[in-house]
């Protein structure tokens, strides 16, 4: 099940490896994205840690590790096709996947329903 | 319509503001009228003429080792005829303070008085050297020495180190110097406080300078939240960065509150002093408790900026920072004036190769010199009455950000754009239909689409009530749905709405040779 953060993150977990991107209200709201700065595989972050960079024609915005864990892979295709934040933000946008320090920590974040009444609330 | 004494209209008409800018037949030139179209200075030449005459080279023995260039450079060369028409047609493309408003707020794009340039040109200022013997410099040196005592009266500091070449680097200077302290009585601590707000070149600043940062958030009256930066501060925050008045164009009313919270928890309080304008000769900020703050000579001392000049970044400095100083800086002494360049065991070390931007020094003393601690204080006090004018005349056509008068510069946000298709981005390109250089846009992030208008004291109120027509006009065809001038402006700027994006994307960052011409 997909989980989502007051950063605009999602959180897709399989098994104790979690993939993340940004969700499609946040690349509505940066605009056009330009560039991807990501980490590095093996780093290991905690959570509210600066963990990535997006950058659109209208602002430099960080992305934040949602969990405490280490990176076991980015989407090097964004640094060739930043675009595809815009076009596949919760597909092919995917920004890193981290191997997670608790699984258990996935229940404090929003389900889908939260989430949606979350950006609601932010109209 | 209103007429002048000549019987000339006061406002463009129907018949002269048609919008249609379209020659109707094309030219052979390509050029229109006086609007002349100019290509690539790498178009213009071949790199087999030159403009300048040459001596054939002789055999000689090059010193570079394996280094030395083995193509051809590909400079085309042109006569100086050629290169003056070049500059200037591309120059006549441009905008700049000396074509009209140019209200970037945050910037501060003040006239640059003509008396600073005359100063700057005196041979004795104009044409020396940083290697020259001091026996030979000695006006320049008490030039800095006054300058110097004219900023740190102004600041109320008790001391300012002048080399540091812009306000980054003057932000780089002073958490050195807080490091420098810290590090001094054994202190380790690891955090930098940046309000939400702050220029991003604080949290940048305190990054480099090995700092964790961390954010506090802004309460609803736009200033910094006195309460949530407490409950962040304990033994681990080495400085709290504070821009006063703040980018919101607001003065951050419990600042000296604040100032004593830091200095409470044994951190140090930088201020970012690129919003000094708004407040030079009212306030000293020696008085609101701060430790360390930049002046931005090309703001708030009238030096050139933005492609006119270099940056000037001087550091005021406490008592408590003070020993911590870069060098090199001058002193009196019983024979003239001297520079230490090295030997002062505490300084944090040398941030230029030499004593920084001495050409900004004259002009920012010049400045200084000619309006007077009086001037001064009403150049302030001008800057602030001009920003509040642009915010209660578009106030009922514009959103507002924050209730109540600003400072220096007038914050809307894309509020009353609302529904209407037309963003932020599209009003400033529209701007440049009107003549006028857009408003600095999207910053700061505190609000949605921000709009930040900064008129300085330069513009008279006839100059502004023409700006305030044009804001006025193009916020009320928005609202009333009219969009077809925002959709692709700019229309009547030589170039075209541009995709940003794709420049972005796929930067274009160097002239390559056709395929075809090689």
């Amino acid at each position: 099940m997909t989980k989502y953060t007051e950063d605009h993150e999602w959180v897709e977990a399989d098994g104790d490896i979690a993939t993340i991107g940004i969700t499609d209200y946040a690349q509505k709201a940066l605009g056009d994205v330009v560039f991807v700065e990501l980490p590095e595989v093996n780093a290991s972050y905690s959570a509210g840690d600066e963990v990535a960079v997006v950058e659109s024609v209208k602002a430099a915005s960080e992305v934040y590790a949602p969990l405490d864990g280490v990176i076991t892979e980015v989407n090097g295709d964004l640094e060739g096709d930043p675009s595809l934040v815009n076009t596949a933000p919760t597909s092919n946008g995917w920004f890193f996947k981290m191997k997670l320090a608790n699984t258990g920590d996935l229940d404090g974040l929003m389900d889908e329903e939260a989430y949606n009444d979350f950006v609601a609330g932010l109209e | 319509m209103s007429m002048n004494s000549q019987g000339r209209p006061t406002a463009p008409t129907a018949d002269n503001d048609t919008g249609e800018m379209t020659p109707v037949f094309e030219s052979f030139s390509g050029h229109q009228g006086l609007r002349i179209a100019e290509p690539l200075v790498f178009e213009l030449g071949t790199t087999q003429t030159t403009g300048v005459d040459v001596e054939e080279i002789e055999d000689f023995e090059l010193s570079v080792g394996g280094l030395e260039r083995d193509s051809e450079i590909g400079c085309p060369g042109l006569a100086e005829p050629d290169v003056v028409r070049h500059f200037t047609r591309l120059s006549r493309r441009n905008y700049g303070i000396d074509m009209g408003v140019f209200p970037l707020g945050s910037c501060t794009m003040k006239h640059n008085p003509r008396l600073n340039e005359k100063m700057a040109r005196l041979p004795g200022f104009g044409d020396i050297h940083p290697l020259q013997p001091l026996s030979t410099v000695q006006g320049a040196l008490e030039l800095m020495t006054e300058l110097s005592h004219w900023i740190t009266t102004l600041t109320g500091m008790p001391a300012v180190a002048l080399s540091p070449k812009a306000g980054a680097h003057g932000e780089l200077c002073g958490v050195m110097a807080i490091r420098a302290a810290l590090e001094a009585r054994g202190d380790a601590r690891e955090i930098v406080l940046c309000p939400e707000s702050a220029h991003g070149t604080n949290p940048a600043t305190a990054a480099f300078c090995g700092y964790k940062v961390k954010s506090i958030p802004a309460k609803e009256n736009g200033r910094v939240d006195a309460e949530a930066l407490k409950a962040a501060l304990d033994d681990t925050v080495a400085a709290v960065m504070i821009t006063n008045p703040n980018t919101c164009g607001l003065f951050e009313d419990e600042i000296k509150d604040i100032a004593d919270a830091i200095h409470a928890a044994g951190a140090f309080f930088y201020c970012d002093g690129a919003n000094f304008n708004a407040i030079m000769g009212k306030v000293r900020p020696g008085d609101l408790g701060v430790d360390a703050m930049h002046l931005n000579l090309h703001k708030t001392f009238s030096t050139p900026h933005g492609g006119g000049g270099p940056g000037s970044g001087p550091v005021v400095f406490s008592d408590a920072l003070k020993d911590f100083a870069p060098m090199p800086y001058v002193v009196a002494g019983a024979d003239g004036f001297d520079i230490v360049e090295d030997g002062d065991d505490t300084s944090l070390g040398r941030l230029t190769a030499y004593h920084g931007q001495m050409g900004m020094y004259v002009r920012a003393l010049s400045y200084m010199m000619s309006h007077g601690s009086d001037g001064i204080r009403q150049a302030a006090e001008d800057a602030v009455l001009n920003a509040n004018y642009v915010l209660a005349s578009l106030g009922d056509v514009m959103s507002a950000s924050f209730d109540g008068p600003c400072m220096h510069e007038a914050l809307f946000d894309d509020r009353f754009l609302k529904d209407t298709g037309v963003t932020t981005l599209d009003f400033a390109k529209a701007m440049i239909d009107e003549g006028y250089h857009p408003m600095t846009m999207y910053f700061p992030l505190v609000v949605h689409g921000a709009m930040l208008v900064e008129p300085t004291e330069t513009e008279s109120k006839y100059n502004m009530d023409q700006f305030i027509r044009s804001m006025r006009g193009l916020a009320t065809e928005a609202r009333a749905g009219k969009t077809a001038r925002f959709e692709g402006a700019p229309y009547h700027a030589p170039w075209k709405r541009l995709d940003e994006t794709q420049a972005a994307r796929q930067p274009v960052l160097r002239y390559t040779v056709p395929e075809a011409a090689e």
